[in-house]
């Protein structure tokens, strides 16, 4: 059973596809942390010695920032945002984008699905 | 996008210097400034500054946690009040005709 930092790998996937199953480690973690290991990268989870899943794990453990600890700090850089009262700290609180993209049109992703606001064309009449 | 290490963090250097200025004399005073561009240094912490927004000098009271931000991400230049509803649409036409 390959449990790693709190979360559990799809056993039939290959190793460096089944470690992106982490919040934090992505296509280029995974292939840095298997080369770290010294575990081929195209065996299968289930397949993996328990030697491997260790060293595995160890290396996760001592070099990277990880799902819990990663949430929490990203959350915690939003709050200093937010409590600084930084433009970027008022754009998280209205949901809204924060690098300066137009909102006249898309922003879909950080603003959810579209709320139709009435009256834009023409106004009608009073309820 | 980042700037040339080389060549340090940007801040106004008149700025800087009253700020030094305050802080040799061990004063507090409300420092108004234009330059919005000037990164926030550790000597202004415990200042106030009062930043230009393009119409007022808005007052910003100088954490630490603010260093290495600029001075401008402090004081908005847009203020949204919320879109118009159909009240204050009509008072809005109506205002300037009423001026004159």
């Amino acid at each position: 059973m390959a449990r790693i930092a709190g979360v559990d790998l799809p056993r039939q996937k290959r190793v460096d596809i089944a470690l992106r199953y982490l919040f934090g480690i992505g296509p280029c973690r995974a292939v840095e942390v298997l080369e770290k290991a010294q575990v081929n990268p195209a065996i299968r989870v289930k397949d993996l010695s328990e030697a491997e899943v260790s060293r595995i794990r160890t290396i996760i453990d001592r070099d990277y920032k990880v799902e819990g600890d990663l949430r929490r700090e990203i959350g915690m850089n939003i709050k200093r945002l937010q409590e600084i009262g930084a433009y970027r700290g008022f754009r998280h609180r209205r949901n809204l984008p924060v690098r300066g993209q137009r909102t006249r049109t898309n922003a879909r992703t950080k603003r959810g699905t579209r709320k139709t606001v009435a009256g834009r064309k023409r106004s009608k009449a009073k309820k | 996008m980042g700037r040339s290490l080389k060549k340090g963090p940007f801040v106004q250097p008149k700025l800087l210097a009253r700020v030094e200025q305050l802080n040799k004399a061990g004063e507090k005073r409300v420092l108004k400034t234009w330059s919005r561009a000037s990164v926030v240094f550790p000597q202004m912490v415990g200042h106030t500054i009062a930043v230009h927004d393009g119409r007022r000098h808005v007052p910003i009271y100088i954490t630490e946690n603010m260093v290495g931000h600029r001075l401008g991400e402090f004081a908005p230049t847009r203020h949204f009040r919320g879109h118009s509803t159909k009240e204050k649409a009509a008072e809005a036409a109506a205002a300037p005709a009423g001026k004159a």
